[in-house]
C-alpha cells in the first residue's frame, strides 16, 4: 500500500514540477512581454501627447495680461486637435483659471505636476489614477524668448487625457497572455507524463528486480537501455547483482562442500565400523579369559566402538537434515500406543523411572520411526541429565487465533518432565545446539551430543515445534507440539 | 543352524560379520562380488543371502533381481548408505528385509531368524484354502492362482498368509511390521508398502485396483472382502 502511494507520489511530483516550470516560464514571459508592451503603448501615448501639446502651446499666441475669453477659445482649439485623442485643456496663470471643459479647474492635476511644470520649461507629465480611470496629465509652461534664453511666462497649459483606450489594449494583452498560458500548460502535461513514465518505468523495473533478488533469484538482471543516469543505475545494479550472485554462489558451494564432507566422513567411518561392531560381541565374550589389562583394553574398545557407531549414525542423520534429504514417511498412528511402544522397547517400564499420562484415542499422522526418536531422545535425556521419575504426558490442544492463522487446528502436545534441578537459564537458549554441553565440566556424556538437535529437526520435519523450559516443580520440561495432520510438513 | 551366504566387497566387514555369525553357529560362506556370489548359490545352497548393495561390477540390486528370478531364496540387504533411495530400489527388486550398517551381530542374527521363521499356523484349518482364484496351501507353503503355482518371495508369502488368515480384518502397517517382519513397532513402513506392491503385481488381476490385498486409507491393509 505504502509502496503504491510512493509511486503515485513520484509521478505526481514529476508532473507538478513540470507544470510548475511551465507555469513560471509562461508567467514570466507574459509579465515581461506585458510590461514591455504596456510601457511601449503608454510611452507612445505620452510622447505623442507631450509633443503635440508642446506644438500647440508654442503656437499659442498669448498676450499678457491674459484675456480669459480668447484664451478659452484657443484652449478649445487645442482641445479639438488633441493627440492621440481628445483631451481637456486647462490653463493657469496666477489666479486665472481657464479650461476647455465645463469646470475651470481640473481635479486630476496634482500639486506635484504643478511644481514640476514650473521647474521644467519643456513640460512635465504624470499618470494619475482617479476613480479607477487612468489619466495622463501633461503640463506645458508657455515661454517667451529673451535673447538666447527662454523664460517662462507664468502661463501653464495643462492637458488631461483619459487613457481608457490604452488600458483596454493592455487588458487585452493580459487576457491574451492568460489565454495562451492555459493551453500551454495543458500541452506541457503531455511531455510531463511522458517524462514521468520514462523515469518511472526503469524505477519500476528496478524495484521488481530488487524484489526478485530479495526473494533469492540472484540471476535477476535489468535490461540496460540508453546512457542516461537511470541506465547507469541499472548497470550498477546488474554489476552488484553479478557480484552478489558470485559471492553467494561461493558461500553456498563452500557450505555444500562442508556438508558433503561431514556426510562423506560419516559414510567412510561406517564401513570400518560395520566390521568392528560385528566383532565386539566376540571381544566381550572372550574378555573374561584374557589377562586383566588386556581384558580392560578389549572392553574399552568394545564399548567405545558402540558409542562411535551411535555417533556416526547421528552424524549421518544430521547430514541428511542439512542436505534436506530427510523424508517424512508419515502414517496414521495411535500416539499413546506409539509412545508406549517406545518406552517398552527401551525397557523404560518401571513406574519409579517413567510415569505416563497417555489418554487413548489420539490418532495423528506421524512418521513412527522419527516420532520414536523424538520421544526416546527426550526421555533418555531426562533420565540421563535430570532425575527419575520422568513424566510423559500426552494431550491435544486447539489453536486459538494463532499467528499462522490456523484457527481451530488441532495439535498433539507431548510433554516430558523430569524431577531434576532443571536447566540453567543461560543454557536454555542453546540446549538444542549440536554438541552443546550444559555442564562444561562434563567432557562427554553418554549420548552423542546430537540427540536434542536431531529431536528438533525431526519435530520440524513434522511441521511442529519443541520447547525447553523449567517446570513449576523445578524439573526440565520439554514440550513437543505437532499438528494432528502432518500435511504442513510434506512439501 | 541356517547357512548364510554373505556377498560383501569390503574385507573387514566380510570378515567381521562372517566371524560374528560363525561364532553364533551359522555356516557362513563369503564372496567379494555379485558374480562370485551367484556362482556360489548353486554349490553352497544357502538358506539366506546377506547382500551388500554397493558392489563393484554387478551391483546388489542386479544380484537381488537375478536371485529372485531364480527362486525364493530369502534376501536381506546390507546398506551402508544413508540414502533412502537405495533401500526403496532394493525392496522393489525383491529383497525381504534390510539392515543398515554398522550393525551388531545380534541384530543381524535376529533379522536372519525373523526372515526364516514361519508364520504360526492357525489351528484347525484346512490344509488348502481357496480364496477367489487363489489356492493357499498353509502346510506346503505355496500359493496357486487358477491352478498355476506362484513364485512368491518369503516376505510376500508370509504377508499373504498373515493377511488371509483373518480375512477382512484391517492391520496397520506398524502391526504388520511387528507380526510379519518382527521389527520393532517403529520400523520402516516402506517394507510393508514395497512388499504389498510386489505381492499385488503377482496375485492381482489388476494391480491398480486390487481385490485381494486392499488398502484401507489411514489405517492399513486387509485381505478381501472378495
Amino acid at each position: 500500500m505504502s509502496r503504491r502511494k510512493a509511486r503515485i507520489g513520484l509521478r505526481t511530483r514529476l508532473v507538478l514540477a513540470f507544470l510548475l516550470v511551465a507555469a513560471i516560464s509562461a508567467a514570466t514571459t507574459a509579465t515581461l512581454a506585458y510590461r514591455a508592451a504596456r510601457t511601449a503603448i503608454l510611452k507612445q501615448a505620452q510622447d505623442t501627447a507631450v509633443s503635440s501639446l508642446r506644438d500647440r502651446v508654442q503656437r499659442l499666441g498669448t498676450s499678457l495680461p491674459v484675456e480669459t475669453q480668447s484664451l478659452r477659445e484657443q484652449l478649445l482649439a487645442i482641445a479639438r486637435q488633441g493627440k492621440p485623442r481628445t483631451w481637456v485643456v486647462f490653463a493657469e496663470y496666477g489666479s486665472v483659471r481657464v479650461s476647455s471643459g465645463t469646470s475651470p479647474v481640473s481635479t486630476v492635476i496634482t500639486p506635484a505636476l504643478r511644481e514640476a511644470a514650473l521647474a521644467n520649461p519643456h513640460g512635465a507629465f504624470q499618470r494619475v489614477d482617479k476613480g479607477g480611470t487612468p489619466y495622463l496629465t501633461v503640463a506645458m509652461p508657455t515661454v517667451f524668448r529673451a535673447g538666447k534664453t527662454a523664460r517662462p511666462t507664468g502661463l501653464v497649459v495643462y492637458a488631461v487625457m483619459p487613457l481608457n483606450e490604452e488600458e483596454i489594449q493592455v487588458r487585452a494583452m493580459v487576457t491574451a497572455a492568460r489565454d495562451g498560458a492555459f493551453p500551454g500548460l495543458a500541452a506541457a502535461l503531455v511531455p510531463a507524463l511522458l517524462a514521468a513514465r520514462s523515469v518511472l518505468r526503469p524505477v519500476r523495473d528496478l524495484r521488481k528486480a530488487a524484489r526478485n533478488m530479495g526473494s533469492g533469484r540472484l540471476d535477476t538482471r535489468i535490461p540496460v537501455k540508453g546512457s542516461d543516469e537511470l541506465a547507469d543505475l541499472a548497470r550498477t545494479f546488474n554489476e552488484s547483482a553479478v557480484e552478489l550472485e558470485r559471492t553467494v554462489g561461493e558461500l553456498r558451494a563452500a557450505e555444500a562442500r562442508a556438508r558433503r564432507f561431514a556426510s562423506d566422513v560419516s559414510h567412510e567411518l561406517r564401513t570400518p565400523l560395520a566390521g568392528m561392531l560385528a566383532v565386539t560381541e566376540v571381544l566381550d565374550e572372550d574378555a573374561a579369559r584374557l589377562a586383566p589389562d588386556t581384558a580392560a583394553a578389549v572392553r574399552l574398545i568394545s564399548a567405545e566402538t558402540g558409542k562411535l557407531a551411535v555417533l556416526v549414525e547421528d552424524l549421518m542423520e544430521i547430514s541428511r537434515f542439512d542436505a534436506r534429504a530427510a523424508e517424512l514417511n508419515a502414517d496414521e498412528v495411535d500416539v499413546a500406543q506409539a509412545i508406549r511402544k517406545t518406552l517398552t522397547s527401551r525397557h523404560w517400564t518401571d513406574p519409579a523411572q517413567v510415569v505416563t499420562d497417555l489418554p487413548e484415542g489420539i490418532r495423528a499422522r506421524l512418521d513412527p520411526r522419527r516420532f520414536d526418536v523424538v520421544v526416546a531422545n527426550l526421555v533418555g535425556n531426562a533420565l540421563r541429565h535430570g532425575s527419575a521419575p520422568v513424566t510423559v504426558r500426552l494431550r491435544t490442544e486447539t489453536c486459538g487465533n494463532g499467528p499462522t492463522g490456523d484457527h481451530g487446528a488441532v495439535r498433539v502436545v507431548t510433554e516430558v518432565e523430569d524431577s531434576g534441578p532443571g536447566i540453567p537459564a543461560d543454557a536454555l537458549p542453546h540446549i538444542f545446539e549440536r554438541f552443546y554441553k550444559a555442564d562444561a565440566a562434563r567432557t562427554r556424556s553418554a549420548g552423542s551430543g546430537l540427540g536434542l538437535a536431531i529431536t528438533l529437526e525431526n519435530v520440524r520435519l513434522h511441521g511442529g515445534t519443541v520447547r525447553a523450559a523449567n517446570g513449576p516443580a523445578g524439573g526440565a520440561v520439554f514440550t513437543v507440539t505437532i499438528p494432528l495432520t502432518g500435511e504442513e510438513a510434506t512439501e | 543352524m541356517p547357512r548364510v551366504l554373505l556377498i560383501e566387497d569390503d574385507p573387514s566387514v566380510r570378515e567381521g560379520i562372517g566371524l560374528g555369525l560363525r561364532r553364533r553357529g551359522h555356516e557362513v560362506r563369503t564372496t567379494p562380488t555379485g558374480e562370485a556370489g551367484l556362482a556360489a548359490i548353486g554349490e553352497f545352497r544357502p538358506d539366506l543371502l546377506l547382500l551388500d548393495l554397493m558392489l563393484p561390477g554387478m551391483n546388489g540390486v542386479q544380484v537381488c533381481r537375478q536371485v529372485r528370478e531364480a527362486g525364493q531364496l530369502p534376501i536381506i540387504m546390507l546398506t551402508a548408505r544413508g540414502d533412502d533411495f537405495d533401500v526403496v530400489i532394493g525392496l522393489e527388486a525383491g529383497a525381504d528385509d534390510y539392515i543398515v550398517k554398522p550393525a551388531r551381530t545380534e541384530v543381524i542374527e535376529a533379522r536372519i531368524r525373523a526372515v526364516l521363521r514361519r508364520i504360526e499356523e492357525p489351528a484347525g484349518r484346512a490344509a488348502v484354502e481357496f480364496q477367489g482364484d487363489l489356492a493357499i496351501d498353509r502346510a506346503g507353503l505355496n500359493v496357486a492362482k487358477a491352478g498355476e503355482r506362484m513364485a512368491l518371495a518369503p516376505s510376500e508369502l508370509k504377508l499373504l498368509l498373515y493377511l488371509s488368515a483373518a480375512p477382512e480384518q484391517v492391520f496397520s502397517r506398524q502391526q504388520l511390521l511387528e507380526q510379519v517382519w518382527e521389527h520393532s513397532y517403529h520400523g520402516d513402513a516402506r517394507l510393508v508398502d514395497a512388499c504389498v506392491r510386489r505381492l499385488r503385481n503377482k496375485i492381482e488381476d489388476q494391480p491398480g485396483s486390487p481385490r485381494y490385498i486392499q488398502t484401507v486409507r489411514g489405517f492399513g491393509y486387509r485381505f478381501g472382502p472378495l
